[in-house]
């Protein structure tokens, strides 16, 4: 863990849809915090709350989501109380959010330099000239050719990576000190996933810019991450260093998907899977949410469920590594 | 730019044609024209004269290319019933229904066009409830007894306004006006208020409907995921977004205005052409009918290649070449 | 017949009528409104057809709740001495005769050139879906309004009284027809390419046979769903020409008739003679509207 003040901090957060059928808890007990200019990879399956704690953070929870217990402080100050005309000036200007799909994020009735100069000259004190040039400088820095000239040009002129090159522009343009990228890469061609990652990995570190990196490729996390938090029905599984969580996973959950990854060095016969699937959001077991699937499951497992505790190299939520022993 | 416009009217001009056939059919087999010019009394020598001066003895094809090159020119002929050129007839009482038309549509669109957008975003309030019950009536009421109702309450037990005819009027060169004088703009009010209600309540529950679809959409997530005001939010992304298949619909309905003005101007005696029409339907009197039609027609096609050119101007999707594309 | 009934109180049908509060009530106004115009000569308080009965002394008497109201005619008497009451009932039976004979007419031309043009294909679909497509380019009253103008200038003015009736039906039924016959193509082009019409065909059942007693009972369904929420536009069409004075003849009076004669003696003030009518008319389309509507939602929600 770093030693610096957090940038992020996200304490016991708990969000609930409140349903017909009663409310559905969609995230527990979440806690986690990013320091500046640390890259936080967040991985897990569909549906474990990755990108719930990315619309948390950022104040956008569809209706009727809402945090129901829990604090988020940026900078040490609370921001998941805020009103919404406050949590909108945080928005853009220090949290900066990059969605899944470039196709539909960018609006299509708008120049790309309109959708930059607007962002900009909401948030910093420019003239829209100013914000004109900034913007020319975002595209040829996020890599768009004849960005002088493409400044004008429409979303749908622009190929799917490209872009995605704009949105990660728009996320960066007003400086913000935090992104929060939900799977940016999902829905690009595998050939240009590694060169849009690759740019973030830059940008984020020429300008200092701390990054929550939610994705279900490993490979990405293991490239880009600082550290990685494993989320599994709404909780984290465990949280460590990113090389610590790949080669020793410490959690059963966390070493089941880490096995799961094809190994680039050697050849297998079958990759390992994980039986069963993960529970509906209506349908969580008692204690453990893992515990119907888990290889190392015990009694306690099923009774009591965890909180992250010290696992040695990396924290994790799991019975194994609980410090007194259990009766019986 | 130019070859859109150029393919639009190539798909308009079947339309056109095919309408132009039917009101020459009509023209030409309906009743017997000759019949109703030549009177009661006449000769063999007489009708076959006459015939032959009308042109009626020629080949079906030559006399239609004739009735389009005449109707091009503004040439319908005479009224049976009021013995008069058809052009003229329909020149004098165009004022009275464009400027009831345009009346109506500005008041549907400036009205219903916010009334959608306001119950768009604000879902639940109670100001949005009644917006929908209301239009709910709107949709429902034939708009003879919307005018009915209009005149009983506001000429017959108010007294305010006034319940038939145009009021007073100027003439602007070949044009008579009611915008300019006080009872003109009062004898205005409730035929435009009749006329624009239904139109109003559909612009409203349409906008309303895509406003939302609209705010569900990722790029209006991002938006607010920037930082963005709520109002660029609401009236710059959304809105701009609703435009785009509103323009459509509300094209079409402007188009409908026109028909249905037919109705409005019956129930006060407003003089236009809905009035001249539905006396001429009364009477039989196919040239007015005839080319009426043509009229609305034509109407209804400048009005769908006015929509295409909006449509052209606010999605920059549909200018294609424009963009050197990035694939 | 006990069974039949007790299969339809457990269906689904009927459980989205009862839970639905709106749709109870639109039946229960609806069938006032059919009940009250098929029985209007046995249940109304008058006939307003009888001219023995009218006496000019019971002109223009207001509503019986007013001060000059007289008991006997609860919704007051019109120019004539008439009921208005007894009038709206003779009157609406004119109007859903009309709506409803133009809705079964519009259906079958409809459905039949709709079929023909998604059996055969090629040419005659083409031409028959450009006509409704230049159609229904046109809002259907104006259609209504030309076909019935034309049909008067066509036929003498003796011979056009005799069947007015007939023209109006005939003028509103032509205006709507596009509509059934879309739905209808688009469904017999998905069922003709199924097996069981290949069998047919293969077996050499002939194509008019094919056409009406395979493919027909299955696009059937939508079509009836489109004739429920056209009815209640037929029969405002009906009142819109009756009111513009080129609908129904004025010896069988129709609702919009009512409101059209009723509509000369507003700035007198004699306001019940053409308000009544009105909101009968109203209530009428309304609750056919509103039935229609939960007709296909209940029907199937996927149907628009």
């Amino acid at each position: 863990m770093s030693n610096a003040a957090p940038l992020l901090e996200v304490r016991n957060l708990r969000v609930e849809f409140p349903t017909r059928r009663g409310t559905l808890v969609a995230l527990d007990d979440v806690s986690f915090s990013i320091a500046p200019g640390e890259v936080l990879g967040v991985v897990g399956e569909s549906g474990a709350g990755k990108s719930m704690t990315g619309a948390a953070i950022i104040g956008l929870l569809e209706p009727p989501g809402r945090i129901a217990r829990g604090e988020i402080l940026l900078n040490g100050k609370r921001i998941d109380n805020l009103r919404y005309e406050q949590m909108r000036r945080i928005r853009g200007k220090e949290i900066g959010a990059i969605f899944q799909d470039p196709l539909t994020t960018l609006n299509p009735l708008y120049t790309v330099g309109q959708q930059l100069t607007e962002t900009m000259t909401t948030h910093l004190p420019i003239n829209p000239a100013e914000a004109r040039r900034r913007a020319i400088e975002w595209l040829e820095l996020v890599g768009i050719p004849a960005a002088a000239q493409r400044i004008d040009s429409y979303p749908h002129e622009f190929s799917g990576g490209m872009r995605q090159r704009v949105v990660i522009a728009l996320a960066l343009c007003a400086e913000p000190r935090l992104i929060v990228a939900d799977e940016p890469t999902t829905a690009l061609d595998v050939s240009i996933q590694a060169q849009v990652i690759a740019l973030l990995k830059t940008l984020a570190r020429e300008k200092g810019t701390a990054m929550m990196l939610v994705t279900h490729d490993m490979g990405v996390i293991a490239e880009t991450a600082d550290r990685v938090a494993v989320m599994y029905a709404g909780r984290i599984a465990e949280i460590g260093p990113v090389r610590e969580v790949v080669k020793h996973a410490n959690h059963p959950y966390s070493a089941g998907l880490m096995a799961s990854i094809p190994p680039l060095d050697r050849r297998v016969e079958r990759l390992a899977q994980i039986d069963g699937a993960m529970p509906r959001l209506s349908a969580i077991p008692r204690g453990c949410a893992y515990n119907p699937r888990c290889p190392k499951v015990f009694s306690r497992c099923a009774d009591e469920r965890p909180d992250l505790m010290d696992a040695g190299t990396t924290r994790a939520a799991c019975w194994l590594y609980a410090s007194e022993v259990p009766h019986g | 730019m130019f070859a859109f416009i150029v393919s639009r009217i190539l798909q308009a001009l079947p339309v056109l044609l095919s309408v132009a056939l039917i009101s020459f059919a009509m023209f030409a087999y309906v009743g017997d024209p000759v019949a109703i010019m030549l009177g009661q009394d006449y000769t063999q020598a007489q009708r076959d004269a006459l015939v032959a001066e009308l042109g009626l003895d020629r080949p079906f094809w030559v006399q239609f290319a004739t009735f389009i090159g005449n109707a091009a020119q503004g040439e319908f002929g005479l009224s049976y019933r009021l013995s008069r050129p058809v052009a003229d007839l329909i020149a004098e009482r165009a004022p009275a229904t464009l400027e009831l038309a345009f009346t109506a549509a500005v008041l549907a669109l400036l009205v219903g066009v916010p009334m959608g957008v306001y119950t768009g975003l604000y879902r639940n309030s109670w100001l949005s409830r009644f917006f929908l019950t209301f239009s709910l009536i709107g949709v429902s009421l034939p708009t003879f007894l919307i005018g009915i109702l209009l005149i009983l309450v506001f000429a017959v037990w108010l007294g305010w306004l006034p319940s038939f005819g145009r009021g007073d009027t100027v003439r602007l060169g070949a044009w008579t006006t009611g915008f300019l004088t006080v009872s003109g703009l009062k004898a205005l009010v409730l035929p435009a208020i009749t006329l624009g209600l239904f139109q109003l309540t559909l612009i409203m529950r349409l906008v309303r409907a895509e406003m939302l679809e609209v705010l569900r959409a990722d790029y209006i997530k991002f938006a607010r995921a920037r930082g963005l005001p709520n109002r660029a939010v609401h009236f710059g992304h959304a809105l701009k977004n609703t435009l785009v298949p509103v323009i459509t619909i509300v094209g079409l309905q402007l188009g409908a205005i026109i028909a249905f003005a037919i109705v409005t101007e019956t129930v006060f005696q407003w003089p236009g052409m809905g009035l001249l029409f539905i006396q001429s339907v009364g009477a039989a009197d196919i040239p007015v009918m005839s080319a009426y039609l043509l009229l609305i027609s034509l109407v209804f096609v400048t009005i769908n290649l006015i929509v295409d050119l909006l449509y052209y101007a606010v999605d920059p999707r549909l200018r294609i070449g424009r963009g050197k594309g990035g694939h | 017949m006990a069974e039949t009934l007790r299969r339809f109180f457990d269906s689904d049908l009927w459980f989205s009528f009862t839970r639905s509060p709106v749709t109870v009530l639109s039946a229960i106004v609806a069938a006032i409104c059919i009940l009250g115009a098929v029985f209007a000569p046995w249940i109304a308080p008058h006939n307003p057809f009888d001219l023995a009965s009218l006496n000019l002394i019971d002109a223009f008497k207001p509503p019986a709740w007013t001060e000059e109201g007289a008991r006997d005619y609860v919704l007051g008497t019109d120019d004539q001495g008439r009921d208005v009451l007894s009038a709206i009932m003779y009157g609406a039976r004119v109007s859903l005769l009309v709506g409803i004979s133009a809705t079964v007419f519009a259906t079958l031309l409809g459905v039949s050139l709709g079929l023909l043009a998604g059996y055969v294909g090629g040419a005659i679909d083409s031409l028959l879906m450009r006509i409704c497509d230049i159609q229904l380019t046109f809002p259907s009253i104006l259609v209504a309004l030309l076909v019935d103008g034309v049909v008067r200038a066509v036929l003498p003015r003796e011979v056009h009284a005799d069947i007015a009736l007939f023209v109006v039906i005939f003028a509103i039924g032509i205006s709507e027809w596009p509509k059934f016959a879309r739905t209808v193509r688009g469904s017999t082009l998905v069922e003709r390419n199924k097996e069981y019409v290949q069998a047919a065909r293969v077996i050499g059942v002939p194509k008019a046979r094919i056409m009406v007693s395979h493919v027909l009972p299955n696009v059937i369904g939508p079509v009836l769903v489109v004739a429920t929420l056209n009815l209640g536009l037929a029969i405002l069409s009906e009142a819109t020409l009756s009111f513009l004075g080129v609908g129904v003849p004025p010896t069988q009076p129709s609702l919009g008739t009512l409101i059209r004669i009723g509509n000369d003696f507003l700035f007198s003030g004699e306001w019940w003679i053409t308000i009544f009518p009105g909101v009968a008319l109203i209530a009428m389309v309304l609750s056919v509207n509103l039935l229609g509507d939960w007709l296909r939602d209940a029907l199937n929600p996927k149907l628009r």
